[in-house]
């Protein structure tokens, strides 16, 4: 069985403005729209269109977080996820943490691809995929905006600061995806009628023998600097003479 | 035990990126650190007389490797999680060659990382932005735990030169993993200033709407000396290559000046230019939220507007 395992997190919406609340404990999530995170959704796009060329078999997404999750791992059952897997936990893990339940996963799947976004946006860690890839003492391509297969291999090509790098891979491999690598489906209603009857299995920390230690402790939220507000000009020649006024010209 | 800092080189080879200087600045607010910088390159000769002037740095390690010819994140995690042991912390820029690589020594160490740092409140204490940098968060590491940090480059200044720290090799004492190979890179060279350094950037939205229209914005950042920047929206469209991309999934810039036009200002769009010294906005639409954020907002039509300032900067 060719096998994808994809990633999944849960996330504040895209759309949604962001807000820490008055006592720097968190920001505000209550009655946000949650979603799942953007790159983890072109990720499973991605392992769709392998599957559908013929290149894998099945793909099963997975995600590591409390009970309300379940809607968004619906959501990937019903853009075409096989199954889906459902770590369930209450205290949100560290990266290293969220790396070491997949290594886990791994094991059990044994998958020939692990597809996951590049980053999380709400805590823009950007860190589990390389994670996983070093305890698993496999490949890593980052940022990925195109992967071709070939036998036993991958062909990735890369957005870096410095344009596009192409790297090869030996499979299995860890890749992270980046927006440009495809747009995802949109979900239709017979798809999510079939997605309630697609298996849902529900894993606990315990179960997969994992006690996870944090190493990194919040002490304050607190929002961003703010820029004052600015000034209005009528034409081109006021704005050069503003700009000339403070030295920037 | 004092702070005692390992910093990852990141160069293309003959000359040092910027950013290194950067992470040395990050490293040197933290007190009484000491500060090492490692390089990993075929040829190290030159990097390492360049790492050796940047003030605060007290010593360079050089690891020279044929696989470091290229920047294979497998291959150099292996390497400094093997020379590691003895530093307290190990930094590395939040540019893609940092993203890529420091998590994997981080995972290879069993230890935490903290991404993005923008402020360092004391050897355990650090500030990061999330949420595309609509919330800040200040962050403890616990129980005397390895720091691997990556610097988020936009908050620092480069330090100096004129320091003269002691060069000494590093033996290449792992064997590189074979999993992984280079095959290419698109090497989009220009003479233009490069977008991460410049001082001046002129940027542009969907609002260009061809490629060929995009041009015009390089005619304005050529008589103004300034990089070229792009939305998203551009970028996907085509107008732009990727790497102009400025943003929460692109470049993460502070320039002097920040020119956006025909760009709405979507938060993500907003994250990337958060440190400008003075934003400039020319947008069509009064309501756009990138006036917001703007020092000078100009209404009025681009293909208007930019003719016009190239005219009168003659
Ligand atoms: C996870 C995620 C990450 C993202 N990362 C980034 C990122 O890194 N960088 C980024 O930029 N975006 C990013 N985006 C996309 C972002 O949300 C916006 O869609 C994008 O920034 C919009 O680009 P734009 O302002 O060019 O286009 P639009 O929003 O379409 O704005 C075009 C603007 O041009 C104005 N205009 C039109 N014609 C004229 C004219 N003739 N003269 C003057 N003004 C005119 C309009 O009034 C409008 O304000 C991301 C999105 C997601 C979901
Ligand atoms: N709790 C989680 N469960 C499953 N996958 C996750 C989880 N957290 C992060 N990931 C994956 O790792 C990627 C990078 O996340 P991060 O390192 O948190 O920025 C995400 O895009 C997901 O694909």
């Amino acid at each position: 069985m060719k096998r994808i395992l994809v990633g999944i997190k849960r996330v504040v919406d895209y759309n949604v403005r962001i807000r820490v609340k008055p006592d720097g404990s968190g920001v505000l999530t209550d009655g946000v729209k949650m979603s799942v995170n953007p790159f983890d959704e072109i990720a499973l796009e991605e392992a769709l269109r392998i599957k559908e060329r013929g290149a894998a078999d099945e793909v099963v997404v997975v995600t590591v977080g409390p009970a309300d999750c379940q809607p968004q791992l619906r959501t990937c059952l019903a853009m075409g996820a096989d199954r889906a897997l459902h770590v369930q936990t209450d205290t949100p893990l560290e990266p290293l943490a969220t790396a070491g339940v997949l290594r886990t996963l791994i094991e059990r799947e044994q998958p020939f691809l692990v597809l996951l976004g590049k980053q999380a946006i709400d805590d823009d860690n950007g860190q589990t995929g390389q994670m996983l890839a070093a305890l698993w003492d496999r490949p890593q391509a980052t940022f990925a905006s195109k992967i071709e297969l070939t036998e036993g291999k991958a062909q990735v090509t890369r957005e870096v600061d410095a344009g596009l790098e192409t790297l090869e891979v030996d499979l299995p491999a860890v890749v992270t995806v980046d927006l440009r690598l495809n747009e995802p489906r949109y979900v239709k209603l017979p798809d999510i009628m079939k997605a309630k009857k697609k298996p849902l299995d529900t894993l606990t920390l315990e179960s997969l023998g994992i006690t996870p230690r944090a190493q990194l402790k919040t002490l304050r939220y607190e929002p961003p600097a703010q820029r004052s507000k600015g000034v209005r000009v009528n034409d081109a020649a006021e704005l050069l003479a503003a700009l000339k006024h403070k030295g920037l010209l | 035990m004092n702070p005692n800092i390992l910093i990852v080189a990141e160069h293309d080879g003959r000359t040092l990126s910027v950013a290194t200087a950067k992470c040395v600045a990050c490293a040197t607010t933290v007190t009484d650190a000491a500060v090492t910088v490692v390089i990993c390159a075929a040829d190290a000769t030159d990097l390492a007389q360049q790492a050796a002037t940047l003030a605060g740095v007290g010593t360079v390690l050089t690891v020279e490797h044929p696989v470091h010819a290229h920047p294979l994140a497998a291959a150099i995690a292996a390497q400094i999680a093997a020379l590691a042991a003895p530093y307290t912390h190990v930094f590395g820029p939040s540019s893609t060659f940092g993203k890529d690589l420091m998590p994997r020594i981080a995972a290879l160490l069993k230890t935490v990382q903290v991404s993005d740092i923008m402020a360092v409140e004391s050897a355990t204490r650090f500030r990061r932005p999330i949420y595309a940098g609509n919330a800040v968060l200040t962050v403890e590491v616990l129980d005397g735990a390895q720091v691997v940090g990556t610097v988020r480059t936009a908050s620092f200044q480069p330090v100096a030169g004129g320091g003269s720290a002691h060069i000494e090799a590093a033996a290449p004492v792992v064997e590189p993993p074979h999993h992984t190979r280079f095959v290419s890179v698109s090497a989009a060279r220009s003479d233009r200033p490069d977008l991460q350094s410049a001082a001046r950037v002129v940027s542009g939205g969907r609002a260009l709407g061809s490629a060929e229209n995009f041009q015009l914005l390089y005619g304005l950042a050529d008589t103004l000396g300034a990089a070229v920047g792009a939305s998203r929206a551009a970028v996907d469209a085509g107008y732009a290559p990727n790497e102009l991309q400025v943003g929460q999934t692109g470049k993460i810039i502070a320039p002097e000046l920040y020119l956006a036009i025909g760009i709405s200002g979507a938060i993500q769009h907003l994250t990337g230019i958060k440190d400008a010294r003075t934003i400039v906005a020319i947008n069509k639409d009064p309501d756009a939220p990138i006036f917001e954020v703007a020092d000078f907002g100009l209404v009025g039509d681009l293909f208007e507007i930019v003719p016009q300032l190239q005219k009168l900067l003659g």
